[in-house]
């Protein structure tokens, strides 16, 4: 069966085949957008249960009642979990992606529109089996998003690890199996479906980092999902993988000669490639939109291409950094560490490029724009830590402290974030048929930035002074007492930039209906979605396939009428 | 396989695809490329269980090496079987394929069920996921097994049953049906394959589905990619049947 052949015809008038089950790469992609941002409220509703325990434990909320210790941990897992799965690796990838990856490549559809609706309803019901964990006798569970045995694997080893954890790692199950078939979907389309012309190097950079991230979910989830059937087995079967000879509360499981280290191997092969699945499509979005905004060509594209294959290889060869903690042998910490720090390189070419091409530019400071550079920022910020913590011998004082809280919140959850914004103000146009209000944009930007770095960068040093993470009630440690300031003032930083997302909110949904008309083109893009109607018909480009003649970042080329040149555009000039 | 078309609906508007390959053939090379680490995963904690607990038990005699020596020839049979199948669609001969198919599907069946008296055998000498008799101390024995070969046969299961809807398309429900009565009534209340048997009627709801909701005809490519995905089925047994059995197995001079 043939993509193209579905969708020769006009697409499905029902409401139910319209928007609920649709097979349409751009209802996907909203859904999952959507779904995403629903998740992210969650998240983000939890991380700000989380500050106020940490400042005030004893507070009564309303709604909520007093945070209790455990309450705490189980905040923490699901907050991590909700938002690295459902947020991270949802609206980047695969929101954004099944919108704008078809089109850019010129194609009408996925390759597999079945397979792609299936994939979002299965992520649909992860999300929903996850939300039941909160409903679960004993409530969610208390293990982490990393769910590391034995903690995880017994099912009496905390309040939550009953039905709570069975729900949190079948959720996880069934969202690698969404997973794998959205990555399988994406590769397909990318290898079999660009229009006459788009050769892989002539693919704008946000084409080639949904394709590799599609390449590392399609071979880490695979590894997850192994790992969370052995862990159910372990819950519910009494198989011990992951669990050795342990005593619990003077009591003698019956669990013998597993190992919790077999969890942590499984885990984090596929956790360290999920670092790169969440920031991935950002540095795509963030490529795209610094050569859209400074008007110029992308400086180094295929310098570009091959750092995004090389962080993505590397990306699989370094889970071990995550386990220096563990009892690693040091031979293998140090075959670890330098692999870790060699991605430092391509990172770096990356993020010189992306310099580059801002250098001597006449930047266009429209709110998309902004969003790239906090993301370039964020970037460097968050990342300039992490050779720190990638040699053993700064981790091991390092790990268990606040500094790696803050080390990953800012290159993963934040700078993966930015990309989102980035993306969700740039495409906004495209996808609604309106422009977002600019004023609004950019006073949530501004507040964002500067909240974000207000939160998470004295957590670096709150972990040098010794903060550990994972634990509640510092008010009652005393030699972490003159570090309560501190924590006070991230907390109130986390409070405003929690209400400045109001103003996404109240800008995204009233621009959706009372923004001002967009025109198909309004940053002067060059990329295939800016060629097209806006909002896309059903098959994309109505009826024909667009034919490419030109790399995607054709900016003030001299000679050209316009300062920039359409993909599409047959005249133009013969550049490269 | 480079001999086949690239059947774009609208030919000469899209680039030529990467690797010379339909969307389908590249859809099941990138699923057996993710099932891969699925089995990958699943060998290494065996392997690693293996490694960390010296005195792992070695229960598997002559008759059970035998009898694995003969699934093991069954399923090689049935790749040079779906081979021929293969080959026969190409060429356009539909009588052969279909026969070449069901010879494979044979195969298939009877791995499944001599697999499935082995698990019977081994569970009725006391081996469970959570222990076995020959090790107290070594746990992971029945668990890694049980994990390992349960994966592999719902794997030839599902592929018996996507075979058989290859061939034989409608006619094939009621077959099925009729296979999971069988299964279901046939095996003893308290045994794993009574409630195992459904997984039978599952993929007859499944196949059933995607044969009404999306009615065709089975071409040569769908044969092709069906046997992608057999002999990556084969092929994982040629990794568990030297680790789990011949590894398990005691030497006596």
């Amino acid at each position: 069966m043939v993509a193209q052949d579905a969708h020769a015809h006009a697409g499905p008038q029902g409401f139910i085949r319209k928007y609920v089950f649709s097979l349409d790469h751009k209802v996907i992609g909203l859904q999952y957008y959507f779904l995403a941002l629903a998740a992210v409220f969650v998240g983000m509703f939890l991380s700000l249960l989380m500050r106020i325990h940490m400042i005030w434990p004893t507070a009564i909320l309303p709604l909520v009642g007093e945070i209790r210790p455990e309450t705490y941990l189980q905040l923490l897992t699901m907050h991590g979990t909700i938002m690295v799965f459902f947020v991270l690796t949802t609206a980047p990838q695969s929101g954004f992606g099944n919108y704008f990856l078809p089109i850019q490549i010129g194609a009408p559809d996925m390759a597999f529109p079945v397979l792609n609706m299936l994939s979002f309803w299965t992520t649909f019901v992860a999300f929903v089996v996850m939300l039941a964990a909160f409903f679960a006798v004993g409530g969610a569970p208390l293990h982490g998003w990393t769910g590391y045995a034995p903690l995880s694997a017994l099912t009496n080893s905390g309040p939550g690890e009953q039905l709570g954890a069975d729900l949190w790692i079948t959720s996880i199950a069934i969202f690698c199996i969404a997973s794998l078939m959205g990555a399988l979907n994406f590769i397909t389309t990318v290898l079999d479906l660009r229009a006459k012309g788009m050769t892989m190097m002539r693919m704008p950079l946000t084409c080639w980092a949904w394709l590799i991230t599609a390449i590392l979910g399609l071979l880490a989830f695979g590894v997850l999902l192994s790992a969370g059937i052995l862990l159910l087995l372990d819950r519910n079967l009494g198989t011990s993988f992951y669990v050795p000879l342990v005593v619990v509360n003077g009591q003698v499981m019956g669990h013998k000669g597993g190992s919790p280290l077999l969890w942590q191997h499984l885990f984090w092969f596929f956790g360290h490639p999920e670092v790169y699945i969440a920031i991935l499509p950002g540095m795509g979005v963030a490529s795209q939109l610094l050569s859209t905004f400074a008007r110029k060509p992308i400086f180094g594209y295929k310098a570009m291409v091959y750092a995004i294959m090389a962080i993505g290889i590397l990306g699989f060869v370094v889970w071990g950094h995550h386990m220096f903690m563990s009892g690693m042998s040091p031979y293998s910490a140090f075959a670890f560490s330098i692999m870790t720090m060699a991605i430092g390189v391509p990172s770096a070419i990356k993020t010189f490029n992306w310099l580059g091409t801002l250098y001597k530019a006449k930047i266009r400071f429209q709110t998309p724009m902004l969003y790239a550079i906090g993301f370039v920022s964020l970037f460097v910020s968050g990342g300039l830590s992490g050779p720190f913590l990638a040699q053993p011998v700064l981790d091991i004082p390092l790990h268990d402290t606040a500094f790696v809280v803050g080390h990953f919140h800012l290159i993963m959850g934040v700078a993966a974030i930015f990309g989102m914004f980035a993306g969700t103000y740039y495409w906004f146009p495209k996808m609604f048929g309106r422009m977002m209000n600019e004023s609004l944009g950019r006073i949530h930007f501004v507040f964002t930035l500067i909240g974000t770095y207000c939160i998470f960068m004295p957590m670096h040093y709150l972990g040098m002074a010794g903060q550990p993470r994972r634990y509640s009630q510092f008010t009652e440690v005393a030699y972490l007492q003159h570090l309560m300031p501190l924590n006070r003032f991230i907390t109130y930083a986390a409070f405003v930039t929690i209400a400045a997302q109001v103003i996404f909110v109240i800008n995204l949904f009233w621009s959706m209906f009372k923004g001002p008309k967009a025109s198909d083109n309004p940053w002067e893009s060059t990329t295939l979605e800016w060629t097209t109607a806006t909002p896309p018909p059903h098959d994309n480009f109505a009826g024909h396939t667009p034919v490419v003649y030109h790399g995607p970042y054709e900016y003030s080329v001299p000679g050209a009428a316009k300062d920039y040149v359409m993909q599409t555009d047959p005249a133009g000039v013969t550049a490269h | 396989m480079s001999d086949m078309a690239v059947p774009h609906g609208m030919a000469g508007e899209f680039e030529p695809s990467l690797f010379g390959a339909y969307s389908k053939k590249i859809g099941m090379w990138l699923f057996l490329l993710s099932d891969t680490l699925t089995f990958g995963a699943l060998l290494f904690a065996y392997s690693y269980g293996r490694i960390s607990n010296p005195d792992w038990p070695t229960p598997f005699h002559k008759e059970s090496i035998i009898n694995a020596t003969i699934m093991t020839g069954c399923l090689l049979s049935s790749s040079l079987t779906m081979v021929l199948g293969v080959l026969a669609a190409r060429r356009g001969d539909r009588s052969w394929t279909r026969n070449w198919i069901l010879f494979t599907m044979f195969f298939g069946v009877a791995f499944i069920v001599l697999h499935g008296m082995e698990w019977t055998k081994l569970i009725a000498e006391g081996m469970t996921p959570s222990k076995n008799p020959w090790s107290s101390t070594v746990q992971q024995f029945g668990g890694t097994f049980f994990t390992l070969t349960g994966m592999h046969m719902m794997h030839v299961t599902i592929g018996v049953i996507y075979l058989g809807v290859v061939a034989l398309r409608k006619k094939f429900l009621p077959i099925l049906l009729i296979c999971w009565l069988a299964a279901w009534l046939g095996t003893p209340a308290d045994s794993v394959f009574h409630v195992g048997a459904h997984v039978i009627l599952i993929g007859a709801i499944v196949a059933a589905m995607i044969m009404f909701l999306k009615p065709k005809d089975y071409d040569a490519h769908d044969v092709e990619i069906a046997g992608l995905y057999w002999h990556f089925v084969d092929l994982v047994w040629m990794f568990i049947f030297p680790l789990v059995y011949l590894m398990s197995t005691r030497i006596t001079g």
